[in-house]
């Protein structure tokens, strides 16, 4: 279970990738932040943003039309 | 978590430097779009605005966008595509009109506003210059400026440019 959760539902590119980046920063180091987006394009993003900034994507899964990721913070 | 945070802005991150040259509603998009992610993602982003681009650090965004010319433009509209006629916005209002449709389709589809994006380029250290020469050429004053900028040439755009892993015209 995700301690940190940011809804980014209806927002667009690059919306939840910066909410996201914002977030992180009072995530404390090692704790997971969940992100909820309907952004069918963060699916790629998420995965790009944590591959380039170093936090870790342990999960992306779907919920109706929602994208679930769990970001553990680097 | 600080030293992380540090290394951003480090020598050795990467950098990216866009030169922006273009300030209608749509053309202001690619360059903030990019920026903002880029400095999402660690990246050191130097943003200059000159000629047509330079309203864009304006306090006040009047943003507007033209069919003029721009044939490749199709609106959404009742499921289907509509092209603009683009010799209409010779006609007084068309230009209103458009704009108009642009921005109500812009909230509509979560897509955030320049506004919204320029903050974040300032929330998150994008460095922008403003192009000198275009402000004497269009009679801008520091003033009519948001907070935060810096004021500069070619020079100081090119030598951001040279040390820049990416570096791009907009």
């Amino acid at each position: 279970m995700a301690e940190h959760v940011l809804n980014a539902e209806g927002l667009n590119c690059p919306l939840p990738i910066l909410k996201a980046k914002k977030a992180l920063k009072s995530v404390p180091q090692g704790e997971i932040l969940e992100v909820r987006s309907t952004d069918p394009g963060s699916v790629a993003d998420f995965a790009a943003f944590c591959n380039q900034t170093g936090n870790e994507l342990l999960s992306t899964s779907t919920e109706g039309n929602i994208y679930k990721f769990q970001i553990k913070r680097c | 978590m600080l030293d992380n945070e540090k290394s951003g802005n480090m020598n050795n991150a990467k950098s990216m430097s866009i030169i922006v040259t273009k300030g209608s509603l749509d053309w202001a998009y690619p360059p903030f779009i990019l920026a903002t992610t880029a400095a999402a993602m660690d990246v050191n982003v130097t943003m200059f605005f000159t000629f047509y681009g330079l309203p864009l650090l304006n306090k006040n965004l009047d943003l507007k966008i033209s069919t003029l010319g721009n044939p490749a433009m199709k609106m959404p509209m009742m499921g289907m595509h509509m092209a603009m006629p683009n010799l209409a916005p010779m006609i007084p209002g068309v230009d209103r009109l458009t704009t108009t449709m642009m921005k109500n389709l812009i909230k509509k589809k979560g897509v955030a506003s320049i506004e919204e994006l320029r903050e974040a380029a300032v929330e998150s250290d994008v460095r922008m210059i403003a192009c000198q020469m275009t402000m004497d050429l269009f009679e801008f004053s520091p003033d009519d400026m948001i907070e935060g900028i810096e004021i500069g040439g070619a020079a100081t755009y090119m030598e951001g440019a040279l040390k820049s892993d990416i570096n791009l015209y907009i």
